[in-house]
């Protein structure tokens, strides 16, 4: 393979703490070289003047439908639709039909997604049985497999039982695995179609209160505690669970935390238009609770952003609310999203402010220095660019192994990379994604931040923005 | 007005008093003879009932009739939609067949909003699952204004399954638009979640508020929520929350009693409150009903200046 040198980007590399201007050259699929003015002999130069350049990002949290739903979303098109949004690992949920329970469907999805070879794939092992929460499913057999699964969930179906959660929270030490879950009282939520609270209440549709979430997050964290086991909760949604997972961390039980691009960026609100492509499972929140889970996200007591990209076929999504299943796509714009949402904005002008230009005093009367000068952006984010970077790459792998990706960019690690221009701005067309189904919330969104290139032990998956396979 | 009725909330005070005074207008052709003007001719409304409603069906047709409308009724249970079909595909239908207004039941919350994006016909919301009924709330607006000089600070207690009731949400909607003091009444569970932002007052004690209503809406309770165990059971509801003949006798001599029906008799109202004619304007809210759809048809559709 031959020799890539990314020159003049901006280097964040939150493994090694690097940010600022270097050279990355990569060699025969692996980084070869790290620092400034890199000798490009014998290699191609790729310009990446005015762009970032980071480790490949991690997603904790996809469903790629594979096997049973191909219609709305395969292996291929989800690691295509991963590539594009930055990505160079995914980890597919279990939920699957047959259900990921054995070593065989781990093996199969790994399988699959080597084959296709846009991302790599680290699939998630149910944690019981068909996920019907009765009986451990073979997690040592899943661990051992070809797959390596580290990571077990029951998601979507949450282990009702607190005896089944203890025991897989034991079992797993053995290898060090962790388990995820779904918090969610069943008996809370039972029919419920969004979140409780004053527009719940006005639509007519059944809530899920945020206790249904906090209850369980309370109760996992005690059995997390009481076991010595690895705890990692899917997509935190509320003020109360922020809350829960901070005291919890600072009395040491070992959890870690994902929160999803839509709750840190969308409200109850969106449900007004009864469009299902705003249902999702734990639903849209209240606007005080994305500010918890953002300020969560920011002082590290959540660890990870992960999308819980959730394609659904358009004909399940084209339907009355309640009958729509919950679930939304997230792959191809949670980096933008994050940018967009949470970091704030280094527009042009305002990264090198210029003083005011001296000059006659302006006819309209207002004060010197005000007419014509460039607005000066506040950096009014939440997180600033390399900690946004660290909860897309370093921080999901803390809360897994997912070898080779998440940095440190250095020499002789795997060249999984993405290349992204931090202040271009695009508009979402939901026609236009690599995905197979159609359910972003975003549609219609102008978001700020495109990725540019995404490499893959050194080759191009996304080149110039376009998925090369 | 919007081109579509979908909720109660998209009414001002001034649209409102529109469909009242044009309802009374079209009330005086169920007086006739012969009851039927030809306002509508030649336009076709179609019924689409997903879930049964005899009353609000019937309702809507003899007020599409009485305008020379054509009216289909489709309903859910001897339709393709048994076989499977969807509600896109349903719209789909009955835009091609060129439509010009669809009146649907639904037992989803927000369905009538899903229907309006897929057709061009216009869409009025004859009741969305736990969500709203605006035209019932038109017609108890009607029939209170046939008793009441003014909605302004008329006080209004709605009493019963406020968390699960189309109507209740309407009545507030609409009620609060025009000026009415609007009290609910429930046991807690059966109250929404931050049922105070409503602009409603809040109670618990149906004793305690009777006496100083004008107007006493009580709601449908259902055998199934006691099921779910949103109450005891049916006799402790109708003790701590039916209206009964003592109760009756409580309140304001002028005050009256309504319900949407259909009536859980010995439940929610006793059969002599329910019958009261010097109470009870029950009847009158299935008359007012008629004339109420009439008035909503002929201003959505879009007829000529007021007929009668």
């Amino acid at each position: 393979m031959s020799r890539l040198l990314l020159k003049g980007g901006r280097l964040v590399d939150p493994a090694s703490g690097h940010d600022g201007p270097a050279d990355v050259l990569v060699d025969d699929g692996r980084v070869a070289e790290v620092g400034p003015e890199l000798d490009a002999t014998g290699a191609e130069v790729v310009d990446c003047g005015g762009l970032v350049v980071c480790p490949g990002l991690v997603d904790l949290h996809v469903h790629l439908r594979e096997p049973g739903r191909e219609d709305a979303e395969t292996i291929e098109t989800g690691s295509r639709a991963a590539a594009l949004g930055g990505y160079t690992a995914v980890c597919p949920m279990p939920n699957t039909d047959p259900v990921a329970d054995n070593a065989g469907v781990v093996e199969m999805v790994a399988a699959r997604g080597r084959e296709v070879g846009l991302v790599d794939v680290f699939p998630v092992g149910a944690v019981t049985v068909g996920q019907r929460g009765s009986e451990l499913a073979e997690l040592g057999a899943m661990a051992r497999s070809a797959a390596r699964v580290d990571c077990f969930s029951d998601d979507g179906l949450p282990i009702r039982e607190a005896r089944l959660l203890r025991l897989a929270l034991e079992y797993t030490r053995a290898f060090d695995a962790v388990i995820a879950d779904h918090a969610q009282d069943a008996s809370l939520t039972d029919g419920a179609q969004m979140h409780e609270g004053e527009v719940s209440a006005m639509l007519g549709l059944a809530g899920w209160p945020a206790a249904a979430e906090e209850m369980v997050v309370a109760r996992d964290l005690l059995l997390a505690e009481l076991t010595g086991g690895r705890l990692h909760l899917c997509h935190v949604s509320t003020g109360g669970a922020v809350e829960l997972v901070r005291a919890a961390k600072g009395r040491g039980v070992r959890v870690t935390a994902e929160a999803a691009p839509h709750h840190l960026s969308l409200t109850d609100e969106a449900a007004r238009s009864y469009d299902p492509v705003f249902k999702v499972n734990p639903p849209l929140r209240e606007k005080a609770d994305v500010e918890a889970v953002r300020l969560g996200l920011a002082d590290g007591t959540i660890d990870a952003i992960a999308t819980d990209h959730a394609p659904h076929a358009r004909e399940d999504k084209e339907v009355e609310w309640s009958t729509a299943p919950p679930g939304m796509l997230g792959l191809e714009t949670a980096l933008a999203v994050t940018l967009t949402e949470l970091v704030g904005d280094p527009a042009p002008g305002a990264r090198d402010p210029q003083p005011p230009i001296p000059g006659p005093p302006n006819r309209e009367g207002s004060p010197p220095g005000s007419g014509g000068a460039p607005a000066v952006h506040s950096p009014s984010g939440y997180l600033d660019l390399a900690t946004a970077i660290e909860r897309l790459t370093t921080g999901p792998g803390r809360c897994r192994r997912v070898p080779g990706h998440g940095g440190p960019v250095a020499p002789g690690t795997p060249a999984n990379l993405a290349v992204f221009d931090p202040a271009a701005t695009w508009t979402v067309d939901r026609a236009r994604l690599a995905s197979r189904a159609r359910n972003t919330p975003f549609h219609g969104r102008e978001l700020r931040g495109r990725v540019v290139h995404t490499l893959l032990r050194g080759a191009f998956t996304v080149r110039d923005g376009l998925a090369q396979r | 007005m919007d081109k579509h009725l979908l909720s109660a909330a998209d009414l001002t005070a001034n649209d409102i008093t529109r469909v009242l005074d044009t309802a009374a207008h079209l009330a005086k052709v169920t007086d006739r003879a012969i009851k039927k003007v030809p306002t509508l001719r030649g336009r076709t409304v179609c019924n689409l009932f997903f879930e049964d409603s005899t009353r609000t069906r019937i309702s809507f047709e003899l007020a599409a009739k009485r305008l020379s409308a054509d009216v289909i009724n489709f309903s859910a249970k001897e339709s393709s939609v048994s076989k499977g079909e969807s509600l896109k595909d349903t719209a789909i239908t009955l835009e091609a067949m060129g439509v010009d207004a669809i009146v649907i039941r639904h037992g989803a919350s927000g369905a009538p909003w899903r229907l309006a994006e897929w057709v061009e016909a216009v869409v009025v919301n004859a009741g969305d699952g736990t969500h709203e009924h605006p035209t019932q709330a038109l017609l108890d607006l009607y029939t209170m204004r046939q008793r009441f000089p003014s909605f302004d600070g008329l006080k209004v207690a709605i009493v019963g399954d406020v968390l699960h009731s189309r109507v209740a949400r309407s009545n507030v909607l609409a009620l609060t638009t025009m000026g009415a003091e609007v009290t609910l009444v429930a046991p807690p569970t059966l109250l929404p979640a931050r049922v105070e932002t409503w602009g409603a007052a809040v109670s618990y004690d149906l004793d305690a508020v009777l006496p100083k209503q004008d107007v006493v809406m009580m709601l449908r309770v259902q055998l199934e929520r006691q099921r779910a165990g949103f109450f005891p059971s049916l006799r402790e509801y109708a003790r701590l929350y039916g209206l009964d003949a003592r109760r009756l006798d409580a309140m304001a001599d002028h005050a009256i009693v309504m319900h949407p029906g259909p009536m859980n008799r010995g439940v929610e109202i006793a059969a002599e409150v329910a019958d009261s004619i010097e109470r009870s304007v029950i009847a009158d809210q299935v008359a007012n009903g008629i004339s109420v759809r009439m008035a909503l048809l002929y201003l959505l559709l879009g007829g000529p200046e007021v007929v009668a």
